[in-house]
């Protein structure tokens, strides 16, 4: 079919509206005569962002910001951070005359007695919940991506800050309530802050003004929580934005896009209303979600009182997994010269988290390091290309996984009938010895599928077609790759051959008499070197152009040898979607 | 260029010289197996060349954008239709199980964005350019020009400034900024007391990490209804949740002695469970054998591991499991842990029975009761 592009619509055409009087024009004109910003959009208003739909779960943790910034607002209108006893008097007949803390009081208030506050209330949550999950996710496809790699290492240290202060923006936020639940949680926090060592019980008198619970903490988190961290956020935030557009954003692997381009939609018009719509869209699902499911129903737990507890107690999702490492921690105290350290607390709760949040802000720099890789990374990698990044990633996963599950070690008991004592015992293992198991299938399977596309490339895909031979054999044809197929499977990365480099010895690949480092930075150097060999020995290199096409010249010889057994009665196989068909009919037609 | 390749075995790979960075992407393209087929062809939408359907996605666009106005009038509808508030005599209305202002109110203004979302994106994918663009990227780095002069003018202010060449200038000026973050520090000072400025000074009983309400003759009273307690109240299996009788006391105007704040820290530290068993079965640590009562021993509610309230009984073993962690007690057995992350077992309170046959303290806690912190001495911990 062939397009008639002299209907082509008026939006697509180039032609400018010059002659009319331009409104817009007159007022960039007022603008840029006081505020100069003509220079800065000169660049910016037409920015070219590339199209994947992966790329839009950094905007999710973004929006829902925003409905977080908003809804929030809206909270601190009726809700009061006061730990005051209040006699209960409002609408909830089922707490009415019960004392409790003014902020408790004026949740409940909030609840049932503003029209459209509980509908607020639980959109704040669960954007909350939206904003964490997005941004692990997130990260997850930003390091399974590879676009972490150098320029981007500080804004993937910025993510990460993101994470670490949006958990803990979570965790001030749903303690706010005063019920009996987040009470506990404190309660906890608490616990954890007595544990550390030598400062440990200052800090929580400090912070709880007085001894546990106090009337202070309520207060002081609902500072942090609306001013502290919010302001910190979104500065990062500020800081992530302005260097994803500085850096521009990556771009897959496709025909027409390098290392030095960015291939994709302008910013203004379509971005602008892609993305503009998007906010809506998120804004939308979290106002359905506010509508129609209940979320922290704080009224069904009633005030915070010390003395008790309610079974099944379990902090916001994103906080199960140190939780979970807390209750598969066995008991372990030390007590020396009259002091003592909880390590069953201090290890789980305090060092973990921090250790765990280390570890992920210096990937990038770990990777540089073994890689030794200086150069610009704009092309993202698929995560097959990458098997032990891949694969280490995994293993994180499975780690906090399996920490997350343990935290919720008492639900599985009760649901799958199990004993919670052997559910904590296995977890206990399971921690160390998962990822390990995950890390090696993880690989194996990554290293697979990229054979899967060397064979693709090489020898073509299988057409489900199966050929029988004149002697009587069976084979499935093969036929090759479209061209843009076939560039996106051979535009990976070819890694650094280390066997080579081992061969070479210690003195560098290139032979040329480098110095070898002595001391701690030669053991080092050993140890860069096994890393290195770990990480790409096993990988599959894609074929080199000789290869391709002696493999091409092979595959056409044997369609030649097959061509007289072909016969026409299995011909409609370009019908299988990896081809264009718009000229190509089935032989019926004819 | 396939030549080139053979006579180098190790082609592009990576850890390219310097030298080859500015030649990368020759150098990429001499080794690469295809050709880069460049941009395909874009091909035109039915909206770019059939008038209808460009119509058709117009009113289509504008009706989505209709229907959000009509859902924003109708949650304004919603607002004033639905009442709210669940006292008996305004009857709350509801849709399914949830309070029917919640949903209509949810629902209207979550369609009224979705679909301004919609048809935002419809618009963007039906009717704006969809041609793809090609923007060339320029590396972080600036260019070796800009990087001269800003170095030269980073080293023009520092000479000037003579940092490098009054060290004596420079030194005092960094201690006197360190020696400023000690006011900063001193300020959060007032936060709150410290652990012992609390234990001997603040106003209410049983202040301090290491000290409760419980004192010598206290009642242990009922939680929630605070009566007390005999010990032919309870069956051999029972377990009581339990609160020192000051937590329930009044004043002579009959108003309670422990209010508010010192009521939760009364409660955060004193609350206990007693629980009654076969006499035989307990085994009392030594220097405890006259701290229970008829089988009936007390201890502290609060977990050893992070301070939640214990209260899961397990009947027959006697164990009793925090909801928390599931750290397990054996109440039997000194209420050592058998089980789960805490290090400790619960303290024990000593009982007695005062004149009128009701249960009573022996004395205060031996021991620090909840987590455990740096200052706590837990070995010197129960016989006095």
């Amino acid at each position: 079919m062939s397009i008639d592009t002299s209907k082509v619509a008026t939006s697509n055409s180039s032609a400018a509206l010059a002659d009319k009087p331009n409104r817009v024009g007159a007022a960039a004109n007022w603008a840029d005569e006081r505020l100069g910003l003509a220079s800065l959009a000169k660049k910016n208003l037409r920015k070219v962002f590339p199209d994947h739909w992966s790329f839009m779960l950094g905007e999710i943790a973004l929006w829902s910001f925003v409905v977080l910034l908003l809804s929030g607002v809206f909270l601190t209108l009726w809700y009061d951070p006061t730990m005051a006893e209040v006699h209960y008097e409002g609408s909830y007949a089922q707490l009415r005359g019960i004392e409790m803390s003014g902020a408790y009081a004026s949740a409940l208030h909030l609840s049932f007695d503003v029209r459209g506050g509980l509908l607020m209330r639980q959109m704040h949550h669960w954007a909350a919940m939206l904003f964490i999950a997005s941004m692990m996710i997130h990260l997850l496809r930003v390091f399974f991506t590879g676009a972490h790699r150098k320029p981007r290492e500080m804004n993937w240290v910025i993510g990460c800050l993101l994470l670490i202060l949006g958990t803990l923006e979570g965790f001030t936020g749903y303690s706010l309530p005063d019920d009996l639940l987040s009470g506990t949680g404190i309660r906890a926090a608490d616990g954890f802050m007595k544990a550390s060592p030598v400062i440990g019980s200052y800090m929580s008198f400090f912070l709880f003004g007085g001894e546990f619970p106090g009337t202070h903490i309520i207060p002081r988190l609902y500072v942090v929580h609306i001013l502290l961290i919010p302001g910190l956020l979104l500065a990062l935030i500020t800081a992530h934005m302005l260097l994803l557009v500085y850096h521009k954003h990556t771009q897959w692997a496709g025909p027409g896009r390098t290392e030095q381009n960015v291939v994709g939609f302008p910013m203004l018009p379509v971005y602008a209303a892609k993305a503009g719509g998007f906010f809506f869209i998120v804004f939308g699902v979290c106002a359905l979600m506010g509508g129609l499911f209940t979320i922290n129903g704080v009224w069904l737990y009633g005030p915070y009182d010390p003395s008790k507890v309610t079974a099944g107690s379990q902090p916001d999702w994103y906080m199960g997994w140190p939780d979970g490492a807390l209750r598969i921690m066995p008991g372990i105290e030390t007590h020396i010269f009259g002091h003592t350290i909880s390590w069953n607390v201090m290890l789980p709760i305090l060092v973990l988290p921090i250790v765990m949040f280390l570890v992920l802000m210096v990937l990038p720099f770990i990777e540089a390091w073994i890689t030794g890789d200086k150069r610009d990374h704009h092309i993202l990698q698929r995560p097959r290309n990458a098997p032990t990044r891949t694969a280490f990633m995994v293993a994180l996963m499975t780690m906090y996984g399996l920490f997350w599950a343990a935290g919720g070690n008492d639900i599985i008991a009760i649901k799958l009938h199990l004993s919670i004592n052997q559910i904590t015992y296995f977890m206990r293992v399971a921690v160390f010895v998962g990822p390990v198991i995950a890390f090696i299938i993880t690989k194996r399977w990554c290293i697979s599928l990229q054979r899967k596309d060397q064979e693709d490339l090489l020898h073509g895909y299988e057409t489900g077609i199966i050929m029988r031979s004149p002697e009587g054999g069976y084979s499935e044809r093969h036929l090759p790759l479209s061209p843009d197929r076939a560039y996106v499977l051979a535009a990976q990365d070819r890694d650094p051959d280390v066997i080579a480099e081992l061969e070479a010895g210690p003195s560098g690949p290139d032979g040329n008499g480098v110095e070898p480092k002595t001391g701690i930075a030669g053991k080092l150097e050993g140890v860069r070197q096994r890393l290195r060999l770990a990480m790409y020995a096993d990988n599959v290199q894609k074929p080199t152009r000789e290869e391709l096409e002696a493999a091409h010249h092979h595959a056409e010889h044997e369609h030649e040898l097959q061509a007289g057994a072909e016969g026409h009665a299995a011909d409609g196989h370009q019908f299988d979607g990896h081809h264009s068909v718009e000229d190509d009919r089935l032989r019926a037609d004819d | 260029m396939s030549d080139q390749h053979g006579s180098d075995p190790h082609g592009s790979s990576d850890d390219l010289p310097e030298k080859y960075a500015g030649h990368e992407g020759e150098m990429q393209a001499a080794d690469e197996p295809i050709r880069n087929p460049g941009l395909p062809e874009h091909t035109w939408r039915p909206t770019d060349v059939d008038p209808k359907a460009e119509r058709r996605a117009e009113r289509q666009v504008a009706g989505i954008f209709g229907l959000a106005a009509v859902c924003a009038v109708l949650f304004v509808v919603s607002y004033f239709v639905f009442s709210i508030g669940g006292s008996p005599e305004a009857q709350v209305s509801q849709i399914g199980n949830l309070g029917a202002s919640n949903v209509a109110l949810g629902g209207t203004l979550g369609l009224a964005l979705l679909l301004i979302g919609v048809g935002l994106i419809q618009w963007a994918r039906k009717l704006m350019s969809d041609h793809e663009m090609v923007e060339m990227r320029h590396p972080a780095r600036s260019s070796d020009e800009d990087r001269e002069v800003t170095l030269k003018a980073l080293n023009d202010g520092l000479e000037e400034s003579g940092i490098a060449r009054r060290p004596l200038v420079r030194n005092s000026l960094l201690g006197a900024v360190t020696v400023l973050l000690a006011p900063a520090v001193v300020l959060l000072r007032d936060l709150g007391p410290t652990p012992n400025q609390v234990a001997e000074d603040a106003d209410y009983p049983g202040a301090g990490l290491e000290k409760t309400v419980w004192e010598k003759g206290m009642r242990v009273v009922r939680d929630v209804v605070g009566t007390p307690i005999r010990p032919g109240d309870m069956e051999i299996g029972d377990l009581f949740n339990a609160e020192p009788e000051l937590v329930f006391a009044v004043d002579e105007e009959g108003e309670p002695i422990l209010e508010g704040e010192s009521l939760l820290i009364a409660k955060s530290k004193a609350a206990v469970v007693l629980i009654r068993m076969d006499p035989d079965e307990n085994k009392p640590a030594p220097g405890r054998e006259n701290w229970a009562i008829d089988g009936i021993l007390c201890y502290s509610k609060i977990c050893t591991h992070v301070g939640c309230p214990i209260s899961l009984n397990e009947r027959k073993t006697h164990h009793l499991l925090c909801p928390c962690h599931q750290s397990t007690f054996d109440l039997a057995d000194a209420a050592k842990v058998v089980f789960g992350p805490a290090a400790r077992p619960l303290p024990q309170l000593p009982l007695a029975v005062d004149s009128e046959g009701y249960l009573v303290a022996q004395s205060d806690f031996r021991e620090p009761v909840g987590p455990s912190f740096w200052e706590r001495d837990s070995q010197a911990s129960t016989t006095e």
